[in-house]
């Protein structure tokens, strides 16, 4: 049914695809904009298809190689290098995944989206290109199993990103926004590189399982983990380094900053991959456990802190993307905390992975619904200041519908895939401090404080007079919406289904080093 | 101690690069702080490379066999070209908020704030 | 409703499923109720105006409360904690990569430290 090309190839045909299509955008753009948007949807399509082919294929058959440059995955050890693997590799195994779900998806939802959202604006060849470049180095991020090529792909993300924060100049505020953005993410990457270039000169491989193997905790080891972990988890917006979140994605266009959720997420998902694969038992666990369990208890508490008096829908967001990322740095990190203590894991640890893994597919989902809806609402009155708007249930009867599934999904409200996800961190949490749980739930509460806020700000209300000819948004950002709400509200009922099936095998690969070495080196 | 002179050179135009992004006012400063740091860890990731008494990695016609490493010669090749494109989008932040904005003074740059 | 459809965590367990039968159940029994009381009101008559004491009714843009006034007792209860956590964020460059590196040596010192 599907060539076996295409299944074999499917690691570089997912990041050939939306590259080459990336660059030949602008050329097709010159004959028409239909022509271009047909393009831009059949080329993200198409990576969609391909990576969730990869993801089923990995789900059903385990970790996949890919060695670039060989003709068969077995070529990862060359017979004459004496057991080093000397090419460029990808390697998927469950965790990564999870993160091609999560991007395919969110993509995909969103280009369609796009397709209506953008159609007033100008330079959208523009627009496209960098969007789809967007989708080559998050998908490039979460699959590689090189860690330079980590880091090219990083770049690429941060370059394209900065971009697309910058689209719509705005008086120059956009640009302003963009550059914070982009300033702090050069220094981070900077760092990460400085991190990379002491593996090499230590351990002479950058192949990510090489480095795992010859790993031993020298002080070396323990600045490059500092400066990674500092480094990629400002880029995923962890308090005290998360001020440039609410500055880009307020300024972003709406679509472009439940694509930059996204993106966060892959810097989160190499922060575990850096701490459970690269280091694993070797690092002082309860240390390093405690550090991310901190970041991550600030990040909740001052993420939606901030929130609650902002003015501007998106930054109101955008620091609740902050406090939901506080709860995955909270729940892995406490996975992290109990590392190597195989009863403490059986009981609570595991399951505080499985609940901060979890919720990074959740928050992509509701946090790109909301982010989506509020994008509709921007298209048709102009505006994202909440003390000018009113009302608009009344016409916008959809998007209302989006945005209360959104906000009820975001605050841990049954039966949506927000409350499933925080179940379980706060039942594992509690096992481990209750205090740590209590702060959790309170800022729950307090999400939910907000949301309500925005929602009668926007929705409730008279019919106010100067919003009388606004109509619903148009259809393909229905749509766009409407994939996003579908996965919400069936992660909601079926969590079980997802979990068995999506996270614990992404938990269990993660803390598994042993078998992401053995799938390179043959045979720990 | 000789040997190590590149390192010395590598913290100090670290020292040098950091100490100018957060010190200086001026936005164009502040990006020759950020190519200052690149240049020190692109000079970092070559000095790992170098083995005593080797030549430039290239087969043809070498005069001798001992080579200093290649891989982190690409590495550093990689990483200028990121720095180039780094600049690239810097500069023309730089020129969109000077035709917007009228200053490229950082404590102007701020209107978004809280 | 078997163990298919039920997230078992350590220490609990959660059906969505059941729930949202107990939902439907709960809201049918609310119908019934509500179903045994008056029926209805006269359109267009004084019953279909909202009640405000016989006052004028204000235009519509001022009866609408807006976002920046809806947690005023919240703001001022926490008026303290806001002081100090608003100023820290400036807006201004040089304070982001502060933060930064501030927090990377910080690390690095608890990780060496406590190894």
């Amino acid at each position: 049914m599907i060539p076996a090309f295409i299944v074999e190839n499917s690691p570089a045909l997912m990041i050939i695809v939306p590259l080459v299509a990336a660059f030949i955008t602008p050329f097709i753009g010159r004959i028409s904009h239909g022509i271009r948007s047909l393009w831009v949807g059949g080329a993200m399509a198409t990576t969609s298809a391909v990576t969730l082919l990869l993801a089923f294929d990995v789900y059903n058959a385990g970790t996949r190689l890919y060695v670039f440059g060989a003709s068969a995955a077995s070529m990862a050890l060359p017979p004459d290098s004496g057991g080093i693997p000397i090419r460029i590799i990808f390697e998927v195994d469950p965790m990564s995944a999870l993160m091609l779900v999560i991007t395919a998806v969110s993509g995909f939802a969103i280009v369609l989206y796009s397709l209506a959202s953008e159609k007033s604006h100008s330079g959208l060849e523009s627009y496209y290109t960098l969007y789809l470049l967007m989708i080559t180095g998050i998908l490039g991020m979460v699959s590689t199993g090189d860690i330079f090529n980590f880091f090219v792909f990083l770049e690429i993300l941060s370059l394209a990103s900065a971009g697309l924060i910058a689209y719509r100049i705005d008086g120059g505020v956009a640009v302003e926004a963009a550059l914070k953005y982009f300033v702090l993410s050069t220094i981070g990457a900077l760092a990460i590189l400085v991190a990379i270039g002491i593996y090499y000169g230590e351990y002479n491989a950058l192949n990510m399982a090489m480095i795992a193997t010859r790993m031993q905790f020298s002080l070396l080891d323990q600045v490059a983990l500092v400066l990674i972990i500092a480094a990629l988890a400002m880029k995923c917006g962890a308090v005290p380094m998360h001020f440039w979140t609410p500055d880009a994605y307020s300024m972003a266009p709406s679509s472009i900053t439940a694509l930059l959720v996204v993106a966060s997420q892959a810097s989160l998902y190499g922060l575990f991959r850096t701490v459970f694969t690269l280091y694993n038992v070797t690092l002082n666990a309860f240390t390093v456990g405690w550090l991310i369990i901190i970041l991550g208890i600030l990040s909740m508490v001052v993420g939606v802190t901030m929130a609650i008096p902002q003015k501007n829908v998106k930054r109101l967001m955008a620091y609740h993307a902050v406090s939901q990322t506080g709860y995955m740095l909270l729940g892995v990190g406490v996975g992290l905390a109990v590392l190597g203590n195989q009863s403490l894991m059986d009981a609570f640890g595991y399951m505080a992975m499985e609940g901060g893994i979890f919720h990074i597919i959740n928050h992509a989902m509701y946090k790109g619904l909301l982010f989506l809806t509020a994008g509709a609402i921007f298209l048709r009155i102009g505006t994202y200041n909440l003390n000018k708007m009113g009302g608009l249930g009344h016409s916008m009867k959809w998007t209302m519908i989006f945005f209360i599934i959104g906000a009820l999904a975001i605050a841990g409200i049954p039966p949506f895939n927000g409350f499933a996800s925080k179940l379980m961190i706060y039942e594992s949490v509690f096992v481990f401090n209750p205090i740590i749980a209590i702060i959790a739930m309170v800022v729950s509460i307090l999400t939910l404080a907000s949301f309500v806020k925005v929602f009668h700000s926007i929705f409730m209300g008279p019919k106010l007079p100067e919003y009388a000819e606004v109509k619903e948004a148009p259809m393909p950002m229905l749509v766009g919406m409407g994939i996003l709400a579908l996965v919400v509200i069936l992660f909601g009922l079926f969590p079980n289904i997802v979990v068995e099936s999506l996270i614990a095998p992404a938990a269990h690969a993660l803390v598994d080093q042993g078998a992401y070495i053995g799938a390179v080196l043959g045979g720990a | 101690m000789f040997w190590n002179l590149p390192l010395f050179a590598v913290v100090a135009l670290t020292v040098v690069g950091l100490a100018t992004i957060v010190l200086k006012k001026n936005l164009i400063k502040v990006f020759l702080g950020i190519t200052i740091l690149e240049s020190a860890v692109n000079l970092f990731l070559i000095s790992l490379g170098y083995r005593e008494g080797g030549i430039a990695p290239i087969y043809t016609n070498a005069p001798a066999t001992a080579m200093v490493l290649p891989t982190p010669q690409a590495l550093t090749l990689t990483s200028i070209v990121i720095g180039v494109a780094t600049s690239a989008l810097l500069l023309s932040f730089a020129i969109i908020i000077w035709k917007r904005y009228g200053s490229i003074d950082i404590d102007k740059i701020r209107r978004l704030k809280e | 409703m078997d163990l298919a459809t039920t997230l078992v965590t350590g220490t609990g367990f959660w059906n969505p499923l059941a729930w949202i039968l107990g939902l439907i159940v709960a809201f049918i029994i609310a119908w019934i109720i509500y179903s045994l009381g008056e029926k209805g009101f006269k359109q267009g008559t004084a019953q279909a105006e909202p009640f405000i004491s016989g006052n004028p009714e204000p235009e519509k843009g001022m009866v609408h409360v807006r976002a920046g006034n809806l947690y005023w007792g919240y703001m001022e209860a926490l008026k303290g904690y806001y002081d100090r956590l608003v100023p820290i964020h400036t807006g201004n460059l040089h304070d982001y990569v502060l933060w930064f590196l501030g927090i990377t040596a910080l690390f690095l010192v608890l990780v060496v430290v406590f190894v």
